[in-house]
């Protein structure tokens, strides 16, 4: 689904990722972890389409296709993901408004019939119990007011309605109480099939409690230095990011 | 100088004319209102750019039109379908038409408004409001010192008023419309005494339109009294056309424990300028005043307002917001006094500007004077323009630039919209915005 090969990329001018090669097929969980500033958001962000990011090198094949070829928005329409690990506020749009407008721009996309709002109201109440949300969400403005664990849990009732082939969650266990943290898990865990592929990227392992990942890889200074299974992750909690650091100035 | 003087006298002069044609219909009052109002706009010149109250605001262009004044209403061929598109469906029949600032009775229906309320043109105010009229007109509004509010009530002939007795609360909301219709350059003075009895609650709808592409200037004065613990709310939609020059002021006067909400939206005139002045008279007084305004290709909005704390225990809130687009320029003055004496006084104001062109302007300026103690204050402005997070987010849910830039502005507008209680009004202007920015939206 995805083949991400020595890929490249600055932001003002400063590098982040410095060949960066990865492959995630459909069905599969992958986690991305490593320390701040080792380049994970800066992936995300390139995946979606951020124009802030240039890509120096590299390519990205999303169903064999460049994914560069396309914009931040046809990438979405195309089935990319990526939940925010800061979301953005729109006052004045209400949630269900722009939950059905952007369902609308998928639905046009793929040839389905657009909704009208009361045909919507059936679909969005069976999504809303995938993350636990009141109904009256929908009426709030988008994100606006909204605590921490609401936004997160937002952007999975996003990801639910658009039901992405790949989905990139960026540290969307941060700043979660125990009980967001279960109920956005959860979400993720009911969305996930073998038809969707899913990366996570976290910095740290406790998001892996709840969401059983294939892989595990460890990025830093902008390339995945290490691969491996879920035990990885568990190595890494114990001997900390220090280890990698290590390893990698010895090598 | 010299020429300004003969600008003003020669198109300026009308009262004179409208005098002689009014001789002995009116009271005496009333009369030496006008001639009073009639010698302070003889002495007092237009403000010039060197005005501090006018640096933004340049109304050269309005002095140097020769404009027409009606004394008669003769555009009488107009129908009720013919306005409909600036009428509502909640105020059918509590709706009174000015054209080109003279009362369309045709076009006017208060049927629905129970009895004992007053809600009329000046002319017909039934006897038993006469005393109210006389007691209250022109008691708010400056025609000593404020040249426009001068020249105002010296052709106070028509306008609407409006009695809320004591105890009255009145769920049917009342439309005062100012429609332009003139082929050729018009002047208008659209006045309206708003004068709500203790205890009372009333909504009220202040709307301004036009039917034609014409200049014409609009120079309009609103009095309001709450009387203790009435309650008001007052829309007020500006949409003139393109050419039009508007001029206004809205002097409200708040006594005990009244409540007075304002939604000012302005999103018409080639030239617009509204001050807008709200007197806290008394304790434990409640004040909102919000405003929207929409400025695209050549259009100046101005604001003004103040906000007069003189006694304890009142709470002021305003918010005002701008959209302004291509070479869209707007002026906000908010002045929040809090007086001596006025504790625990409670006033907040936010001016929030939006920019969608490179090529658009805007003189924001809070201000905020504390002469008490123990008051929680704050008033703030800011001036952005569509943020690339924002639009990223957007088109990240597979939204296209353009529609994403459509949304985002729409919520800035909605922020003050959504406020609004009555259905068809909001609704209007949801389309009224979103038609102006050419932006094609689908929402609920």
């Amino acid at each position: 689904m995805l083949e991400i090969r020595n890929l490249h990329a600055t932001i003002d001018g400063k590098e982040i990722l410095r060949g960066l090669t990865l492959t995630v097929n459909a069905g599969e969980i992958h986690a991305i972890m490593g320390p701040n500033g080792s380049g994970k958001s800066t992936l995300a962000k390139i995946l979606a389409g951020h124009p802030a990011y240039e890509v120096t090198g590299g390519e990205v094949l999303f169903e064999g296709k460049n994914l560069f070829e396309l914009e931040a928005d046809e990438r979405a329409r195309a089935g990319v993901f990526l939940a925010f690990q800061y979301p953005i506020e729109i006052p004045g749009v209400s949630n269900a408004n722009f939950l059905r407008m952007a369902y609308n721009e998928k639905a046009k996309h793929d040839g389905k019939d657009e909704l009208d709002p009361l045909e919507f109201d059936d679909l969005i109440q069976e999504k809303l119990k995938i993350v636990e949300m009141d109904k009256s969400f929908l009426n709030r403005s988008v994100n606006e007011g909204f605590s921490g664990g609401e936004k997160k849990r937002n952007e999975i009732l996003q990801m639910a309605v658009l039901e992405p082939k790949l989905a990139v969650l960026d540290e969307t266990d941060s700043g979660l109480d125990i009980d967001a943290l279960r109920i956005v898990a959860g979400g993720v865990n009911k969305l996930a099939n073998k038809d969707n592929a899913i990366i996570l990227v976290t910095h740290y392992q406790r998001l892996l409690d709840y969401i059983e990942p294939h892989f595990v890889h460890v990025l830093y200074k902008g390339q995945i230095v290490k691969s491996g299974g879920k035990d990885l992750a568990l190595e890494l909690e114990k001997k900390g990011y220090d280890w990698i650091k290590g390893a990698s100035a010895a090598a | 100088m010299a020429q300004a003087a003969k600008e003003k006298a020669d198109h300026f002069s009308a009262y004179k004319a409208l005098a002689k044609a009014l001789a002995g219909q009116d009271p005496a009052w009333l009369v030496n209102l006008r001639e009073k109002a009639a010698a302070h706009f003889e002495a007092l010149d237009f403000p010039t750019t060197h005005d501090e109250e006018w640096k933004y605001t340049n109304v050269s262009a309005v002095l140097k039109t020769p404009f027409r004044q009606h004394f008669e209403q003769d555009v009488t061929d107009l129908t009720v379908e013919a306005i409909a598109p600036f009428t509502f469906a909640e105020t059918r029949q509590s709706q009174l038409v000015f054209v080109n600032g003279l009362f369309a009775p045709q076009l006017s229906d208060v049927s629905a408004l129970p009895v004992g309320v007053t809600v009329s043109n000046l002319a017909q105010v039934p006897a038993d409001a006469a005393k109210a009229l006389h007691d209250h007109l022109a008691t708010q509004a400056n025609h000593r010192d404020e040249i426009f509010t001068a020249l105002n009530t010296a052709n106070l002939n028509d306008g609407a008023f409006v009695f809320i007795p004591k105890g009255k609360a009145v769920e049917t909301p009342i439309h005062l419309l100012f429609l332009a219709t003139a082929q050729t350059a018009t002047i208008a003075h659209p006045r309206v005494l708003l004068l709500a009895g203790e205890g009372s609650i009333a909504t009220v709808i202040e709307s301004y339109a036009a039917l034609g592409e014409s200049v014409y200037f609009n120079n309009s004065v609103v009095e309001i009294i709450t009387q203790a613990d009435a309650v008001v709310t007052h829309y007020r939609l500006q949409q003139e056309n393109d050419a039009a020059f508007h001029v206004a002021t809205t002097q409200v006067y708040q006594e005990r424990g009244s409540n007075y909400t304002s939604y000012a939206i302005s999103l018409g005139a080639h030239l617009a300028r509204h001050n807008l002045n709200v007197v806290l008279g008394d304790q434990h007084v409640e004040t909102t005043i919000d405003g929207l305004y929409v400025v695209t290709g050549t259009q100046h909005c101005d604001n003004h307002t103040s906000i007069d704390h003189a006694h304890p225990h009142c709470t002021s809130h305003q918010v005002y917001k701008g959209i302004l687009d291509g070479k869209g320029r707007a002026v906000f003055n908010g002045k929040v006094f809090v007086r001596e004496g006025a504790l625990l006084t409670d006033a907040h104001q936010l001016n929030k500007n939006l920019l969608l062109s490179a090529d658009a302007h805007v003189d924001t300026k809070p201000q905020l004077e504390i002469f008490a103690d123990d008051v929680k204050c704050s008033h703030g402005a800011a001036i952005g323009q569509l943020e690339d997070d924002e639009l990223f987010y957007l088109a990240s849910r597979g939204i296209a630039p353009e529609k994403a830039r459509a949304l985002l502005t729409y919520g800035f507008a909605e922020d003050i919209i959504s406020k609004i209680k009555l259905k068809s009004v909001r609704q209007y202007l949801d389309r009224q915005v979103l038609d102006k920015l050419h932006q094609s939206l689908e929402v609920e």
